[in-house]
């Protein structure tokens, strides 16, 4: 098996839910700024609990089917893009349903829902 | 601490973040849920490789379940396992799709980058809400 076994999951995640900001104009991608300030505590959380599940040994990767691109702290580079990648086809996933359905999140400014449902509605772009 | 431990602490944390400290309140909404169901559906196949071909292997002293064998597949289902990865694996899903759509919840409602608003789809979709 191919040292991009673990690569190729997360590359079928991504390229699998990129579809989401064209048809379903998302727009995650578009407010990359929160997008990206989203990502940073994220990424270091999970990747604090991973290196302390890796030196607990919780769990151990397969250098076989990872990168061999390895971090301090024996941290996979695998695992730190999967960190990146699940978080963004979260919010694809999230902004999705919204985007179909116009169900109320919460961060929409005030007025612009009414019993759940988003009622301001712009003139479709 | 195990895994089995940490997975739980992480979701009562996520909890708390979204209810109490930051009270996005997003576990309270259907929006929530539906995108979460997508989300699992997902997670399961997408896990289930990761864990079924042992790309990813366990302790089982870290887990409830036995440690990922070292001739063999795990169990698809039993012995603490759920689509071969451990059940714990789910709580920690849950607790970094919870954590990441809390936080762009949160930022989006302190205006940062409230547009582009999500929608309309380019396409028609089913369960769409109708046009008024």
């Amino acid at each position: 098996m191919s040292r991009f076994a673990y690569l190729a999951v997360l590359v079928f995640v991504l390229v699998g839910t990129a579809w989401l900001e064209v048809l379903l104009r998302t727009g995650v991608y578009a407010r990359w700024r929160r997008l990206l300030l989203t990502l940073v505590p994220v990424v270091v959380v999970f990747c604090a609990w991973d290196l302390y599940a890796i030196a607990a040994g919780h769990w151990t990767f397969d250098p076989e089917r990872t990168t061999g691109v390895v971090l301090p702290g024996a941290l996979p580079l695998d695992e730190v893009l999967f960190f990146v990648v699940v978080p963004i086809a979260a919010l694809l996933t999230l902004e999705a349903v919204r985007s179909v359905t116009r169900w109320e999140v919460g961060d929409e400014p005030p007025g612009a829902c009414a019993g759940g449902l988003r009622v301001d509605d712009e003139e479709p772009r | 601490m195990s895994y089995t431990a940490l997975a739980v602490l992480g979701v009562v944390l996520v909890v708390l973040l979204d209810l109490v400290a930051l009270r996005t309140r997003l576990l309270r909404r259907r929006a929530f849920w539906t995108a979460y169901a997508i989300v699992l559906f997902f997670q399961l196949l997408t896990n289930g490789i990761l864990t079924g071909l042992r790309i990813v292997r366990y302790d089982g002293a870290a887990i409830v379940g036995s440690s990922t064998p070292t001739d063999a597949p795990p169990p698809f289902l039993g012995d603490g396992r759920i689509a071969f990865a451990p059940f714990e694996d789910l709580l920690f899903g849950f607790a970094l799709v919870v954590l990441t759509q809390v936080l762009w919840v949160w930022l989006g409602r302190r205006g940062l980058q409230r547009t582009p608003y999500a929608g309309p789809p380019r396409v028609r979709m089913p369960g769409a809400a109708e046009d008024a």
